[in-house]
């Protein structure tokens, strides 16, 4: 989030329509990268769990509004103690129509809303950890506890004008760490809890379907303009700063994912392209209102690299972090958020110089403290939330749900027709069978 | 009659069914398989896990024909598959017993 802008008492801000247009849209922006995430992991898993992964994002969407409504506003952004929001806008009720965000030209209700949507994909960023292998219910349980718990109160933190580490001066424009490293570490404490996936490392889990991946990516780099250039709160050049530097390290961390993954494995792949970007979307973001173009690219380059490389290490640990949550959005948080310390000009939304602008070692201090304070609360937060869920409802399917498939198991649903001739057989008709097993020429059309 | 079972590369069925009705083959099945032979199968990364895929795709085409044609139809079919290359697949025959249309009841070469 950026620093108030300066004000005189006598100039208060007015209502700013350009801005507030701006970050209507960028509160859209924000939300369609739910939907992208939902594809981008979708697509990562195997054909039997492929809907379970799209609605664990997409039932973010759902539970998350409704508290951020209830009291997650509140908690996350009403004034209260450095730790937490207080009760004042519970359920919303004592928000102007006209009440300006404080030192800012756009509506409380516009940044509530703009607000919300990082609320929602964080905890979806988790899911990717726990492919194939945890109930539903549990899940919705654990993201309602874990954004209660943890992510209003690490967005109050880094964000709101009294929380610890934003007065502290820690830098962090658009979630580095109150989104991303947040995500990631809650990801590694849960999955400590709930361990592997049977046959991890030992079968094949290759993904289903790469388009879908690609769309996925698509969709979150679209959507990551509204989430980054969004967070400047107004329209204006630091604003095109963000935005600019957005596209140029997520570019240069695609290459860099690349170039890293020819080198050692031998092909470019489409999985690598989509992750390399992803990953510089993801270390940019705390950085792009502080660093230049020419920085992000070397930040993009740095990226991509780590992250490629990142992903390799659950393999040598033995964790089961199923699409690599912890090794692209934890690992990338982290690079972003550390090289504020070493590339910011000072020149751009945020005045703190880093390492190579004469700043000396401060700043990195700074996003060191950050970095630490959120990993480890959220990690530890996150393990004990599902140790206590696995305790209660259980937060694993069992291992023949899991061999079955969650899609049938949890849903009652496949996610592609192959029967090919004429749709599925009902299953009324045949009781026991397998809906794949065949296909009834006669079709019933109310069944 | 015989039933003539080929196994072969996907890409080389349109040949294959060609090269089937020209000699005269009113109908045949075709399912699609997985499986390897001397070829073995291919090696793929994703985030630098490499997984050996062994069952690669196949076409599987079942031909039901009177005894006297089947070694011709071999033939046909073996030249319509072949590539040259490693993976081309194998073809085989297998005595059949009897056989219905199930529309009229005739039995024997008349149902095919």
């Amino acid at each position: 989030m950026a620093p108030a802008i300066m004000t005189l008492a006598a100039d208060a801000p007015r209502l700013d329509t350009g801005s507030t247009a701006f970050m209507l849209i960028s509160a859209a922006l924000v939300m369609v990268m739910t939907p992208g995430l939902a594809f981008f992991y979708g697509g990562m898993v195997r054909v039997k769990s492929a809907l379970n992964m799209l609605m664990m994002s997409f039932i973010s969407l759902g539970i998350i509004t409704v508290l951020w409504t209830l009291y997650g506003f509140s908690f996350a952004f009403g004034s209260g103690t450095g730790f937490m929001g207080g009760t004042h806008w519970f359920g919303m009720r004592h928000i102007g129509i006209s009440e300006l965000w404080p030192n800012y030209g756009i509506p409380v209700y516009v940044f509530a809303v703009f607000q919300l949507m990082f609320a929602i994909i964080t905890p979806a960023l988790i899911s990717g950890a726990l492919a194939d292998r945890v109930k539903f219910t549990a899940w919705t349980l654990f993201i309602t506890l874990w954004a209660t718990v943890v992510y209003f109160p690490v967005a109050h933190w880094v964000w709101a004008s009294d929380g610890w580490l934003y007065k502290k001066g820690v830098i962090d424009f658009a979630g580095g760490t109150a989104v991303h490293i947040n995500a990631g570490a809650a990801a590694l404490g849960v999955i400590l809890v709930i361990g592997k996936r049977k046959g991890f490392k030992r079968d094949p889990m290759r993904p289903h379907n790469l388009p879908l991946v690609m769309l996925g990516a698509g969709l979150l780099w679209f959507g990551w303009f509204g989430f980054n250039a969004g967070s400047w709160l107004g329209s204006d050049g630091v604003a095109a700063v963000a935005f600019t530097n957005t596209q140029v390290a997520t570019a240069a961390a695609m290459l860099g994912w690349l170039i890293y993954e020819r080198l050692r494995h031998g092909s470019f792949t489409t999985l690598g392209a989509a992750s390399g970007a992803v990953s510089g979307l993801v270390a940019v973001t705390p950085a792009c209102g502080s660093i230049s173009p020419l920085g992000a690219i070397l930040l993009g380059l740095v990226t991509g690299v780590i992250c490629a490389a990142a992903v390799g290490l659950k393999y040598r640990f033995n964790y089961d972090d199923s699409l690599d949550v912890v090794g692209v959005h934890m690992v990338g948080g982290i690079v972003g958020s550390l090289s504020i310390g070493f590339l910011a000009t000072g020149g751009v939304g945020q005045t703190a110089k880093g390492v190579f602008y004469g700043g000396g070692w401060h700043q990195l201090g700074l996003q060191f403290i950050g970095v630490g304070s959120v990993l480890g609360y959220s990690l530890v937060c996150a393990a004990i939330l599902a140790k206590l869920i696995d305790l209660t409802l259980g937060f694993r399917v069992t291992e023949d749900e899991e061999v079955t498939g969650v899609d049938q198991v949890l849903h009652a649903e496949t996610a592609y027709d192959f029967a090919g001739v004429s749709g599925a057989r009902n299953a009324a008709d045949l009781p026991g069978t397998s809906s794949e097993a065949g296909a009834s020429p006669v079709k019933k059309v109310d069944a | 009659m015989k039933l003539i079972t080929a196994v072969v590369k996907p890409h080389r069925l349109d040949e294959i069914k060609e090269a089937l009705q020209a000699f005269g083959v009113h109908g045949l099945t075709v399912t699609e398989a997985s499986g390897y032979g001397r070829q073995r199968g291919h090696t793929e990364v994703y985030r630098g896990a490499e997984y050996t895929v062994d069952l690669v795709p196949k076409v599987r085409i079942e031909v039901l024909v009177e005894d006297a044609d089947a070694d011709q139809l071999i033939e046909v079919v073996v030249k319509a598959a072949r590539t040259g290359k490693i993976g081309d697949g194998k073809v085989w025959s297998l005595p059949v017993e009897t056989a219905v249309r199930v529309r009229t009841g005739e039995r024997g070469p008349d149902a095919l």
